[in-house]
């Protein structure tokens, strides 16, 4: 029964999906990236700042991430070798 | 089996994140947004990452409620905690291409606000297993499979509705020299994400190890 | 079946019984209500009139408050009573349990919002009944969404540490679509040339949200609910 819901929910949301897409038919999307041969002359804002930001964050917190598990991993196996070796001296 | 496959998966990442800066540069500039069209092939794999380990943490909280199984319930808080990193990462890259590329660091259209969500949803499982004191971990399993229910809607979302965001069409329409740059830098995430994941399901062992020896020293 | 139904109809009757014996939880319930939307109107409304298409968020908003504090409320009153462990050890459907707490908290949210609906009109002078229907339906369809997410972690968090602030913090992720739809579908009805179709859109959305959200919570209420 709970299969039948779901099946009747994703109906009704393909008939409002379609209601939304009328919408967007009005202003378009961008849906494909077109390349160029040469760089256009940069307006305003430079990229590159933004570019070295992005990727330097996205190193960064997966470095720190990964980091850190190392970390609580040493701690964790340190107190069980201490553990260890505690209960080879009883 | 996970021990033996780690240096091998270290290696295989190392190649990819060591090559991928040089495909990165080698893809052609993109005609409306130069240079700064780069960050995407950082963005949307790290989304990637993030949608698959949102997924892998419901599937796994759906193992943990329904069949108990403990190994699922470490898989399912590693994977949070990965989502939660990818997801990090992919909201911080969009912003700073936005600016560039909109004019705006943030747009309240429907891509932005449901993967923004998504997010919160799992700081918020993160929020309740590290706050919800004894028996969280079941209540999380349950936030995990709203979180994975919202994965698809977050996919789709720009599809259906008019987004300031790319909608999907472009990854299937991209140029070969820009496909293998995107590919490259989706399985290397990918790798990463896995590699991430093997060592802190570890943890979970070692910390459920620590505490079962504290418990019989207790005895 | 029948008996699932039974078993819900009997817990939601016993909760409105509890209530209107002492009215506390609509009472208090209907007062923060009212209180939101006060301070919402000193800070939307600019020269005595209301910021363009701002009662639609203040309506949901409200909703959404006053939602979160009487599902807090309920299951703070349950688990003084140590009610929910009895109902639990009862031999009855568990999914059962929930639609009978939904139902109940879902009746007290609709009183309240009888009352805040007309007010919220009144003082922003919005033409909210010009298409009573549609409002009533996204009423529903949007209190429904929002409670049935809402009983499931209310439950969930009745023997958690931190349950006053994480139930908030689990809801209101999980809940924004609906809230979107909500205020979307309503800021089209308050517009002088409504789009009928635009506004059937948001409440099939709705719809949608309410189906997955009562499927999931069904799915996860006895699982989550056992140790």
């Amino acid at each position: 029964m709970l299969c039948l819901l779901l099946i009747l929910g994703i109906g009704v949301m393909e008939t409002s999906a379609e209601e939304f897409l009328v919408q967007s038919m009005q202003t378009s999307q961008q849906d494909e990236f077109v390349p160029i041969d040469e760089l256009e002359t940069e307006d305003q804002l430079p990229a590159a700042p933004l570019l070295i930001a992005a990727y330097g964050f996205a190193w960064i917190a997966m470095f720190v991430y990964l980091w850190s598990i190392w970390r609580r991993l040493a701690r964790v196996e340190r107190e069980l070798a201490s553990l260890a070796s505690r209960t080879t001296e009883r | 089996m996970m021990q033996r496959m780690f240096p091998p998966l270290i290696v295989l990442a190392m190649i990819f994140f060591v090559c991928a800066p040089v495909f990165i540069a080698w893809a052609p500039y993109e005609s409306t947004m130069g240079l700064v069209q780069k960050i995407f092939y950082f963005h949307l794999p790290s989304w990637a990452a993030m949608f698959v380990a949102a997924i892998v943490c419901g599937i796994a909280s759906v193992v943990f409620l329904f069949k108990g199984r403990v190994i699922a319930d470490r898989i399912a808080v590693a994977s949070a905690e990965l989502a939660v990193v990818f997801g990090l990462i992919g909201l911080v890259s969009g912003p700073l291409w936005a600016r560039k590329a909109w004019g705006v660091w943030w747009q309240w259209d429907a891509r932005l606000t449901m993967a923004l969500v998504l997010w919160m949803i799992f700081v918020a499982y993160l929020l309740l297993r590290e706050y919800g004191g004894p028996g969280s971990e079941k209540l999380a399993a349950g936030v995990a499979l709203f979180g994975m229910a919202n994965v698809p809607f977050v996919y789709w979302s720009v599809n259906v509705w008019r987004t300031v965001h790319p909608t999907t069409n472009v990854v299937p329409t991209l140029v070969p020299g820009m496909r293998g740059a995107l590919w490259w830098s989706l399985i290397g995430f990918l790798l990463l994400y896995a590699l991430a994941m093997m060592a802190r399901v570890r943890l979970e062992e070692q910390r459920a190890t620590l505490e079962r020896v504290y418990r019989e020293l207790d005895d | 079946m029948k008996r699932f139904f039974a078993v819900a109809f009997l817990i939601m009757r016993k909760d409105l019984r509890v209530e209107t014996r002492s009215l506390e939880l609509f009472l208090t319930t209907l007062f923060f209500a009212v209180s939101s939307v006060l301070v919402f109107a000193f800070g939307f409304v600019r020269n005595g009139r209301p910021v363009e298409n701002a009662v639609a968020g203040i309506l949901w908003i409200a909703i959404a408050f006053a939602g979160t504090l009487a599902l807090g409320r309920t299951f703070e009153r349950e688990r003084y009573h140590d009610v929910l462990r009895s109902l639990l050890l009862a031999p009855v459907d568990r999914p059962a349990i929930y639609v009978g707490k939904l139902l109940g908290i879902l009746t007290l949210l609709a009183a309240v919002e009888v009352v805040v609906v007309p007010l919220i009109a009144l003082l922003f002078q919005a033409p909210l009944f010009r298409h009573p229907v549609l409002l009533f339906l996204l009423l529903l369809l949007g209190t429904l969404g929002f409670t049935a997410v809402g009983t499931l972690f209310g439950a969930m968090l009745v023997r958690a540490r931190s349950r006053d602030v994480l139930l908030p913090v689990l809801l209101y992720p999980i809940t924004i679509p609906v809230i979107i739809a909500g205020v979307r579908g309503t800021a089209v009805l308050l517009q002088p040339e409504m789009d009928l179709a635009i506004v059937r859109a948001w409440i099939g959305m709705l719809a949608f949200f309410d189906v997955v959200f009562i499927t999931l919570s069904l799915w996860t209420f006895e699982p989550v609910m056992t140790e």
